[in-house]
């Protein structure tokens, strides 16, 4: 069994199913986020292993211990919000202490790992500070290190960098992700920040409509999708209507152009691929089976990455290529020519 | 023209309350024939009665407020976390000790709880004050449960109380370590409204026949000319130490410093 196991998982708000039979195993160590748009029951799946909702079916264990009916106080998870939720009126030092002082840790052994833990989060000056005299960033550092401090058996991060701005985020994203492999914490992450979730996690658990539609490592969820929803909700997608050919073989016919997938294609004369915007090359690439005719509609210029968007076959169509100093990007109304390749390609179920 | 009829208005009101004060002021300085003194002052001062019964609403005022703060912030706590339907039904009966006059609310005590009762509260001196302190509860409500609940609304209560959970603190320790030590400015509110309030209740205490503030007040009003008015001047700088006690506290607490 894993480390921590949620089985048949449900909850129901009256008579709103808002998560349903979710089942997850996370093993010890493992960084695992829950991904997926507002609403998908991510948080409450993430409450209900915190203990702040019960579920209405299912259990959930933790090292082997059933945890479904204990209280929240009783749990010994750490829990990291989106509002920081440090106590105003303690400082920083105590904030930290807080939950060792609930436990009854002696006082030397407290501050010692007090000082360690705000060492770990590199705050060890403002140790006396109050919350509101640090910054966001800080805040979440604190609230971080408040967490840790008792030792949890499982850290769960409720969309912790959500409130802060873009440079903070991606800088305490990495902190926290190695902050977690020094300890060899088991933490659940909540985010509806794709890129956040597959830079940090081991795993991702994609998630619709209180299902997890996909489990996965982040390579195979960007580039394997099993639903159509997984492959629309992660990352950019084009997506294609093609005309199947020849089944068994793999082959089929986009637009003019002939494709060839991967073999073991569902029978049927038409289906759906999709292809990202990185797939798709700009100009003639030697090894790329097809080239289509396009016509620039916008350019987005995003510092490393160009973004295009190209009409083909009556077809918006996005692609992305790298910035070279060199070589300025086309203009939009430009016609151009566009290489794709069927091994690229992601045949869309469900 | 919008501009002096604003000042007319500002100094027509200001002219309103403050003329019967400084009227009521001088008087009690006119003690002496001919000539201002602080007699009546002193008169009042030397009164061991003043003393005794000043202390003895200052006593209960202090018990008033325990009581109020072991009642109000629990309930408007709970109510906010978990029973925000309950918020109307439970403000209204806050607000019933506005609209129920006190001698209606004392003559239900006297009947509930006097020596032929079941709880013959009226019974000992203990008994009574403790049904007095009760009563002042009751009159203070509509101003701590409102002071409380205007202090809950600035922190986050659900995110505080789950982080305290997740690290382990049960509802004591949220209670008294978190929640309110975060709204002690608004206990501090409500705690010196109270204090004006007990100070000035008349009456409770002369139907229960207790040695308050109040009826004292009212007694030497009735058998005295210069007293009455000093002893009116020491209630209202009493009123109004409280409430740049408040201004002091709000002003210097650790949340106005946070929100700027």
């Amino acid at each position: 069994m894993s480390y921590l196991a949620i089985q048949h998982l449900e909850k129901a708000f009256g008579s709103n199913l808002v998560v349903k039979d979710f089942n997850l195993g996370v093993e010890k160590g493992e960084f695992i986020s829950l991904l997926g748009p507002s609403g998908c029951g991510k948080t409450t799946v993430l409450r209900m292993v915190a203990g702040f909702e019960r579920p209405t079916a299912g259990s959930i264990t933790i090292d082997g211990q059933e945890v479904t009916g204990l209280k929240a106080n009783a749990r010994n998870i750490g829990m990291m919000f989106q509002a920081y939720a440090l106590f105003p009126n303690l400082t920083v030092a105590d904030n930290v202490a807080f939950g060792l002082k609930v436990k009854g840790v002696a006082r030397t052994e407290r501050e010692a790992r007090v000082a360690e833990m705000l060492a770990l989060i590199g705050l060890p000056e403002m140790a006396g500070r109050f919350p509101f005299q640090l910054s966001g960033g800080q805040q979440q550092r604190v609230a971080l290190a408040r967490a840790l401090a008792p030792s949890p058996r499982v850290l769960l991060l409720d969309e912790p960098l959500s409130a802060l701005d873009a440079k903070v985020r991606v800088s305490l994203r990495n902190e926290i992700r190695e902050i977690q492999q020094r300890l060899g914490i088991t933490t659940i992450f909540v985010t509806h920040d794709q890129e956040e979730a597959m830079s940090i996690s081991d795993r991702i658990v994609v998630m619709n409509a209180g299902i997890a539609d996909q489990v996965g490592t982040p390579f195979e969820i960007y580039n394997r999708p099993t639903t159509r929803f997984v492959a629309n909700f992660v990352g950019t997608l084009n997506t294609f209507a093609v005309q199947v050919e020849d089944a068994a073989a793999g082959r089929v016919r986009l637009g003019g152009a002939a494709l060839t997938l991967p073999p073991g294609l569902a029978a049927g004369s038409e289906m759906h691929i999709a292809l990202r915007p990185e797939a798709l090359r700009l100009g003639r690439e030697p090894g790329y089976e097809t080239v289509v005719r396009g016509t620039v509609e916008e350019v987005h210029f995003m510092g490393s990455i160009i973004r295009l968007r190209a009409r083909v076959a009556g077809e918006s169509v996005v692609l992305d290529t790298f910035n070279r100093a060199d070589q300025p990007p086309p203009v939009p109304g430009t016609d151009v020519e566009i290489s794709l390749s069927g091994k690229d390609a992601i045949v869309l179920n469900g | 023209m919008t501009r002096f009829l604003a000042w007319f208005a500002l100094i027509f009101g200001c002219l309103y309350f403050l003329l019967p004060l400084v009227g009521m002021a001088e008087f009690s300085l006119k003690m002496r024939r001919g000539e201002y003194s602080f007699d009546a002052y002193r008169r009042v001062f030397e009164d061991p009665t003043f003393w005794a019964t000043f202390s003895y609403s200052l006593v209960l005022a202090g018990a008033t407020i325990v009581m109020g703060v072991f009642l109000v912030v629990p309930t408007a706590y709970w109510v906010r976390l978990k029973l925000p339907q309950a918020r109307p039904f439970v403000e209204f009966v806050t607000l019933l000790p506005l609209v129920i006059p006190a001698i209606v609310l004392v003559f239900g005590y006297i009947r509930l709880y006097n020596t032929s009762s079941w709880l013959p509260l009226t019974g000992s001196a203990l008994g009574t004050d403790f049904l007095l302190t009760m009563g002042y509860t009751t009159l203070a409500l509509p101003y701590m449960y409102r002071s409380v609940d205007t202090g809950l609304r600035t922190i986050d209560v659900g995110t505080l109380t789950e982080a305290a959970q997740s690290l382990g603190a049960g509802w004591i320790t949220i209670l008294g370590r978190i929640i309110l030590p975060n709204v002690m400015v608004a206990v501090l509110s409500g705690a010196f409204l109270t204090l004006a309030i007990v100070l000035g209740e008349f009456t409770m205490a002369a139907l229960l026949n207790r040695p308050a503030f109040g009826p004292y007040m009212q007694l030497l009003g009735a058998n005295r000319a210069y007293e009455p008015p000093a002893l009116a001047v020491i209630a209202f700088a009493i009123t109004w130490g409280c409430m740049g006690l408040m201004q002091l506290v709000t002003r210097f607490s650790k949340h106005e410093r946070a929100k700027a």
